[in-house]
């Protein structure tokens, strides 16, 4: 039985192995994956894409698309953004006004796009006025440039940086600010298989599957 | 110089093409077509005007300008001696040469950017030397952009180039010479004019390829609004949050490069 999961492209490696425990406990079942950006899989979705499970970046983007859901969905993971930099921390960054220094290369995430609207957030919160150099449109390309130590910092999610293996290391941020987003995970209506469908969301929901996100550096609802 | 310009073919016909061709012909403009009608169906007429004045448009339409503009003059000054290389002359790795011409047109522009970084970007082994040497830095730039837009352009104007070049009737040139003229009086005067209207589609094609390029500039360059955010770039951040204003600045996109296109075409871009 096939079901078929569209999620956020953040949640790659760890849905990836999610899919791959779920197959092994329940064969007979197989798991395509499709990741992208949470926002274009919700355009794909609402333009008649087949899919039976949803699991994009954030609750906004779910609630865009809660005419074509079943049921409720149910948050699974957390992720926040922290400071990330060139592995070796080279210009010495400690805190977040390190965003406003005018002789570092500053990446953000555009606004409109979750790590942005976060960041924007986080920055407000904390009264730093950042100076970038560059606003990515996804969080991979931001990533990608710091692991090429082309940016010298920048605010990425957690996952991004246990995901970076090595090349980029996190700042503890001592600022006290707990900003988050939530994933959340639902069956679609149109589901070809319901049951199969259901059986997967509750599984990557079950304290197994929490177990797994935690790995991959998402933190428990 | 109608003359000496090899276009002595006939006028268009007047008589009906074979049904065959009209029909693969009209599958194929649909093929262009068809997009464009599903983008202007799509199309928040009523938000149009205030998406072209709002200031990330008329910045990025701006910078998009500019740095299109800026990468096709330099892919004509330093593409037209490539093209002239591999046309006229004779040496080693000229076949690989002419491959590697190619390359950004085949490889994915993200990748592109990917190796444009490894060698201008900051960590780069040019790129590197030269911020550490005199605090320059090309990447984030408004002439980063323009690198990554002549590296993706430049290979539409070489390749149109050289093609003219070779259809060029060299005894032209040769008797120009005989009769005095120097190496470069030959060139802007018989050369130049004999392959103008393969340059000028070159040109005109590596504008327009500078005009629409993304992958290469996000990943190299990355995007700030107002200072390196192309008009590309500002659709997909758009996408992302507004889809309407993605569409409204992608039509305004269409709608510039056919002005420029038609506005150009009486005098560059119709053969005849």
């Amino acid at each position: 039985m096939m079901v078929t999961v569209f999620a956020a492209a953040s949640l790659t490696d760890a849905m990836t192995e999610l899919a791959d425990e779920f197959m092994m406990d329940n064969p007979g079942y197989d798991i395509e994956l499709n990741f992208g950006g949470s926002a274009t899989l919700r355009e794909q979705l609402l333009a008649g894409a087949p899919a039976d499970v949803f699991a994009p970046a954030d609750e906004a983007t779910m609630e865009e698309v809660e005419s074509l859901i079943a049921g409720h969905p149910v948050v699974v993971a957390t992720n926040h953004l922290e400071l990330a930099v060139p592995a070796g921390n080279r210009h010495g960054v400690t805190t977040l006004a390190d965003l406003a220094r005018d002789d570092l290369v500053v990446g953000l995430c555009a606004r409109g796009v979750p790590c942005g609207d976060l960041a924007a957030m986080l920055l407000d919160h904390s009264g730093v006025v950042a100076a970038p150099d560059t606003e990515e449109p996804n969080v991979r390309s931001l990533l990608l440039k710091i692991e090429n130590a082309e940016v010298d910092v920048g605010l990425v999610y957690r996952s991004d940086v246990i995901g970076s293996n090595g090349s980029v290391q996190s700042i503890d941020l001592h600022e006290g600010i707990d900003l988050q987003n939530r994933y959340p995970i639902a069956t679609m209506d149109d589901a070809a298989n319901l049951s199969a469908a259901t059986a997967f969301v509750e599984f990557v929901a079950s304290d197994a599957g929490a177990n797994v996100l935690e790995t991959y550096g998402f933190g428990r609802p | 110089m109608k003359g000496i310009s090899s276009n002595d073919s006939l006028p268009p016909s007047r008589e009906r093409p074979p049904v065959v061709v009209i029909a693969a012909a009209a599958v194929a403009a649909g093929l262009f077509l068809l997009p464009l009608l599903g983008l202007l169906i799509r199309t928040p007429w009523t938000r149009l005007g205030s998406v072209l004045t709002s200031d990330t448009v008329l910045d990025a339409l701006r910078i998009s300008l500019l740095s299109s503009v800026t990468a096709a003059v330099l892919a004509c000054i330093l593409g037209v001696p490539l093209a002239w290389m591999l046309s006229r002359y004779e040496f080693r790795g000229r076949q690989a040469l002419r491959s590697i011409v190619t390359l950004p047109m085949v490889l994915p522009p993200v990748v592109g950017g990917v190796a444009l970084g490894s060698v201008f970007g900051r960590g780069g082994f040019v790129g590197g030397p030269i911020e550490s040497g005199s605090g320059l830095l090309l990447q984030f730039s408004f002439w980063g952009i323009v690198l990554a837009n002549t590296f993706v352009a430049m290979p539409f104007l070489v390749i149109t180039t050289e093609a003219a070049l070779n259809a060029v009737n060299r005894r032209y040139e040769a008797a120009a010479a005989t009769l005095g003229a120097s190496g470069p009086r030959v060139f802007t005067t018989i050369t130049i004019p004999s392959i103008w209207p393969g340059l000028k589609a070159g040109i005109v094609l590596a504008w327009a390829r500078a005009f629409g390029e993304f992958g290469a500039t996000l990943t190299f360059n990355g995007s700030l609004q107002g200072r390196t955010q192309t008009m590309p770039l500002a659709v997909f951040v758009e996408l992302s949050d507004d889809t309407d204003a993605a569409i409204a600045i992608a039509i305004i996109m269409v709608a510039v490069s056919l002005i420029v296109l038609t506005s150009l075409r009486d005098r560059w871009w119709n053969p005849s």
